[in-house]
């Protein structure tokens, strides 16, 4: 009895292990593409087109294993790259995917091309096309190259001209350097009314227009740029925990309330790491103090004098009165 | 309820330390239990665990006060310190002044020391030093602000003012009402 139900054990066993071994090979009439750097296998083979028609338990369960063998070959091609050890001996196994091969599609619609600006019809209709400019010009005052326009241009800073000639036909009374500054005022205005304008027009008509924030214009003020500097930071999958950052800045990434909303510590925390930072604190206060006190020098130092004064008038009040007893 | 923040407890050491010095270890770091500070209603209270765990299920709005008030913090956020802390502040104090049997009663009325009604003086006293006053048995009746350094007192006239009147015992009868 015992041997048989031994026998049975033993067949039951290999029946197991046959059956595992038959799940990890799978056969296929057309060998599968592999995109590994995609994660991605293509399965040209037709499948039993007869099963896949209506819904059903049956059609689910083809799926399934269908899919269940089209991952068993991504799994093992995957096996087969070259892989190592990450951070030392005892961390993971790493396999490195190569580049991938399968373009894949786009995700959003692609842009349409923005309206031309009212300067770019005029220009297409006159023929006007752009002449490159160099960056550097020759200044022939300073005798040297110069950049076109901002810090140290050729021409001086407009700002510090001293002379300001007054054309004919201006009004003799008038004064020339507030009329250069009054017209400077205005072009910067009409400018970036235009881009405004411009970037209105392409908005209607429905083309993407990058949004203001991230769309660099170096008009930018300090509030906007340390805004998009602060939202960039927290755009990330732990949400700005683990950014670089720079020297000063806090560790904490910045609270969405704007740092209204006060935390403070749990009521019953860790009292005695509290205790540890209050005495911490204490000889951070005490180390502070200075260690001379001035005042008590100063009135350590007037005592001792006083002291010796009173000495010295009480040795002359006795040697007067001894003097006195002596006449009398 | 809740615990004081760094700046808080910053500032409600320096203004212990002024009166006490560096014993505030004492306080903190205590032998026979663990002791803290918590914040309530604007009220500094000095507590030990156990005290502060029962506390702790009390609801906010019914809970009046807890362990000793210290002090409270106004409303531009400056430390006052008041009366119940003498009990803590007078065994630790560096600074001393004993008033003459005399003008005690003066004091407790919430006047401030006149060099008439001063008895001793510790010695090395600065000006604007923290004190704590006591009468001539060794019985604490306040604290205040020395008006004058030790050695200024010798000097002065006596109606001259010595010690600046803070807090005295007086005040547990003059301002019941408004003490916790």
């Amino acid at each position: 009895m015992a041997a048989v139900r031994v026998e049975e054990v033993l067949a039951a066993a290999e029946e197991q292990e046959a059956e595992k071994r038959r799940s990890v090979v799978v056969e296929k009439e057309l060998e599968l593409e592999f995109d590994l750097g995609n994660l991605l296998a293509l399965d040209r083979n037709p499948p039993p087109a007869a099963a896949l028609r209506g819904a059903g338990p049956r059609r689910e369960a083809l799926l399934r294993a269908l899919a269940r063998d089209n991952t068993q070959l991504l799994v093992a091609q995957l096996w087969e790259l070259p892989a190592e050890r990450a951070g030392g001996a005892g961390g993971p196994l790493v396999a490195r995917l190569p580049e991938p091969t399968f373009r894949l599609p786009r995700e959003k619609p692609a842009p349409r091309p923005r309206p031309p600006t009212r300067w770019e019809q005029f220009a297409r209709l006159k023929g006007i096309r752009r002449r490159k400019k160099t960056s550097l010009v020759w200044d022939e005052q300073a005798k040297e190259w110069r950049r076109r326009w901002g810090y140290k241009r050729a021409g001086g800073d407009p700002a510090r001209a001293w002379l300001a000639e007054v054309p004919e036909n201006a009004d003799p009374e008038e004064d020339q350097f507030a009329r250069l500054r009054r017209e400077k005022r205005e072009r910067v205005a009409r400018n970036e009314f235009n881009r405004l304008r411009n970037l209105a027009r392409a908005h209607r008509a429905g083309t993407a227009v990058p949004a203001a924030p991230l769309h660099p214009t170096g008009h930018q003020s300090r509030e906007e740029l340390s805004h998009v500097s602060r939202v960039a930071r927290v755009s990330t999958a732990s949400l700005g925990r683990f950014q670089p950052r720079l020297p000063k800045e806090s560790a904490e990434p910045p609270s969405r309330s704007g740092g209204k909303k006060r935390r403070f510590e749990p009521l019953l925390g860790n009292l005695a790491a509290e205790r540890s930072r209050q005495l911490e604190m204490l000889r951070d206060i005490n180390s502070k103090k200075p260690v001379l006190d001035i005042t008590r020098a100063v009135n350590k130092q007037m005592r001792q004098e006083e002291a010796e004064a009173a000495a010295a008038k009480g040795k002359k009040k006795q040697s007067q009165r001894g003097k006195r007893g002596r006449r009398q | 309820m809740r615990p004081l923040t760094e700046a808080e407890t910053r500032t409600v050491f320096e203004k212990l330390s002024r009166y006490i010095g560096e014993n505030i270890q004492l306080l903190v770091d205590r032998p026979d239990g663990t002791y803290c500070f918590r914040l309530h209603r604007d009220r500094v209270y000095y507590l030990s665990e156990k005290l502060l765990k029962v506390a702790a299920s009390v609801p906010r709005d019914n809970l009046v006060a807890l362990g000793t008030c210290f002090g409270k913090f106004t409303k531009t956020q400056k430390f006052r310190l008041s009366i119940t802390a003498l009990d803590f502040l007078a065994p630790y104090a560096k600074y001393k002044v004993w008033v003459k049997p005399g003008s005690e009663q003066s004091f407790l009325y919430g006047n401030h020391v006149l060099k008439s009604g001063l008895g001793r003086i510790t010695e090395n006293t600065a000006q604007y030093q923290g004190v704590v006053v006591y009468s001539m048995a060794d019985v604490p009746l306040g604290f205040g602000v020395a008006a004058k350094s030790t050695q200024e007192c010798r000097k002065v006239d006596p109606m001259a003012i010595v010690v600046f009147h803070q807090a005295d015992v007086g005040e547990y009868v003059r301002n019941e009402d408004t003490l916790t």
